[in-house]
């Protein structure tokens, strides 16, 4: 058996909460302490057996105003995905123009989310190599 | 100067971040129609524009957008006003007649406006703020020139890092750098508790194993031109480094995540009273300054934890600065003083007009549980918050209403 002590993060309150889990792989919740209300329990289990995160982060774009678009998931994924998906946004290098919400990759690590632009970057009206 | 042709406006708001926005959006919708949004950068949105992570718009939107969209949102809509914008524009002076001095390139103007709103923001506390004795090595940052750099810029900034201060825009850069390849040795915060989100301690730190070291400074700084490492040492309580507690952390670079100063330079030529508490100036309801016309919101008249309520306290400036701007009223109102007792760091209004209900912000000095805010007047208690978890981190809000307020002279808000 093992504790961990995590911080609630459903609501304002933070309960501090003490999480009995067993010695699995992945561990099973075996009992929670320091909860105000049942939410702290269900999201003790979610956090413990299958931590779930969103990420962000940018790719390169060729032939924009900007030299770079900020993606995220569009919602969120195994926390151990984590690597491998930013592996996958990595890759990544689309021309200008992008819009908002644009989806430019499905699926990546196989975790059924998909990568959208947050930024939309218009096509750049002078290169940047005759800028330079 | 005096030769200068001055250019005439209902509202000129100064800011194009997420408080100018709301400022000039909800000032359009009451009915201002001769609107100047000024912006110094070559694009709208301000720091929102760097913050490409999410959680941004949960109370507003009830959804976790990324900051360039949750700007997006305030941009379009103010696509739709006839709000005028005028990017890479920056005032160069504001003063107490409310005339503006404009520079952009290669040109110069002057504008005097019926009402102005303040929606500058903040800026980071530096290196020189906190004065680190060592030597003045390339590679110290603050977290957020480095998400500038690394978010907008396309520029990797490091590749051993360590972190002083736990705000949150240093536990979000420790995310950030290690995803991209770097590898972040330590989070170092002087005080005895973080002064970030607890969602941010785990989503960016624990995570990726990251260790935050409470009671903890960088001492010193070494290298001669890039940084080589720091001296780090724990501190007692009077925040002074414990001898033989020191021990050296080769790095290539230094985020520094110790504070936000309201920038309010503007504000101090203009002559307008400012909080030694808040660092911004002081306003009473409607969000005015002690300088008639002048209205401030957003990070500029205190430093916000959450983008969702720099909007709505915006909204609010936006509506009582049209008001203004379309009356001929030249009065402050606002007679009821609101002072900080125990516990409390500082509130926001300053002063309050007892016929208007007000919502007040406020922080309180430490973390602690199960206590309550409360808002005394005359002997009784006018308004009381019950809260599970108080943090200086977290601003809270206290809505008053009118009618609870008449016969009183004088507020207190204290911990009960």
């Amino acid at each position: 058996m093992n504790l961990r002590e995590l911080t609630c993060v459903v609501c304002p309150n933070g309960c501090p909460l003490a999480i009995t889990c067993s010695n699995d792989d992945p561990p099973r919740v075996l009992s929670v302490e320091g909860h105000l209300c049942p939410r702290g329990i269900r999201w003790a289990k979610q956090e413990v057996e299958a931590p779930e995160r969103t990420i962000a982060s940018s790719i390169l774009v060729t032939g924009g105003e900007m030299p770079l678009a900020s993606v995220r998931t569009d919602r969120s994924i195994p926390l151990k995905k984590i690597p491998e998906v930013m592996e996958a946004i990595r890759t990544l290098v689309l021309p200008a123009p992008l819009a908002l919400g644009e989806v430019v990759l499905k699926d990546p690590a196989g975790t059924e989310c998909c990568i959208i632009v947050t930024r939309a970057v218009a096509s750049a009206k002078v290169s940047r190599e005759e800028v330079a | 100067m005096s030769l200068m042709k001055v250019e005439e406006r209902d509202l000129v708001i100064i800011g194009g971040g997420p408080a100018g926005l709301a400022a000039a959006v909800s000032a359009w919708e009451a009915g201002c129609r001769d609107i100047l949004l000024v912006e110094r950068d070559r694009i709208l949105g301000g720091i929102l524009n760097q913050c490409i992570h999410d959680g941004f718009g949960l109370h507003t939107f009830n959804e976790a957008l990324s900051g360039p969209e949750y700007a997006a949102r305030y941009i379009e809509k103010l696509g739709q006003t006839g709000v005028e914008v005028r990017e890479q524009t920056m005032v160069l002076r504001l003063g107490e007649d409310r005339v503006l001095q404009l520079a952009s390139r290669g040109s110069y103007s002057a504008v005097r406006a019926r009402a102005v709103i303040l929606a500058m923001g903040c800026r980071e506390r530096p290196r020189g703020a906190i004065s680190i004795p060592g030597t003045r090595p390339s590679g110290v940052f603050t977290a957020g020139a480095a998400q500038h750099l690394m978010n907008l810029e396309n520029i990797m900034v490091g590749n051993r890092v360590c972190i002083l201060g736990s705000g949150d825009i240093g536990l979000i850069m420790a995310r950030r750098m290690t995803l991209e390849g770097a590898s972040v040795a330590g989070v170092f915060e002087i005080l005895p508790y973080s002064s970030g989100l607890p969602r941010n301690i785990q989503q960016c730190l624990n995570d990726y194993d990251i260790p935050l070291h409470l009671s903890t400074t960088v001492q010193k700084i070494h290298g001669s031109r890039r940084l080589e490492g720091v001296t780090v040492a724990q501190v007692g309580p009077d925040r002074s480094p414990l001898e033989g507690t020191e021990r050296y952390i080769p790095c290539d670079t230094l985020l520094l995540s110790v504070g936000l100063i309201p920038e309010n330079e503007l504000s101090r030529d203009a002559s307008i009273p400012l909080d030694a508490r808040t660092n911004g100036p002081q306003v009473d309801s409607r969000f005015m300054t002690r300088v008639p016309g002048i209205f401030a919101c957003g990070n500029v008249l205190h430093v916000h934890d959450l983008v969702d309520y720099v909007s709505q306290e915006a909204e609010e400036a936006g509506r009582h600065a049209a008001a203004w701007a379309g009356a001929s009223e030249s009065s402050c109102e606002g007679t009821l003083p609101v002072l900080p007792g125990e516990g409390v760091r500082y509130t926001l209004p300053q002063k309050i007009a007892p016929s208007r209900s007000t919502v007040l912000s406020l922080r309180v000095t430490a973390p602690c549980r199960n206590r309550s805010v409360v808002v005394r007047g005359e002997g009784r208690v006018i308004a009381r918050k019950s809260l599970v978890r108080l943090h200086p981190a977290e601003m809270i809000r206290i809505p008053l209403e009118a009618k609870s307020l008449s016969g009183v002279s004088q507020l207190e808000v204290a911990l009960g």
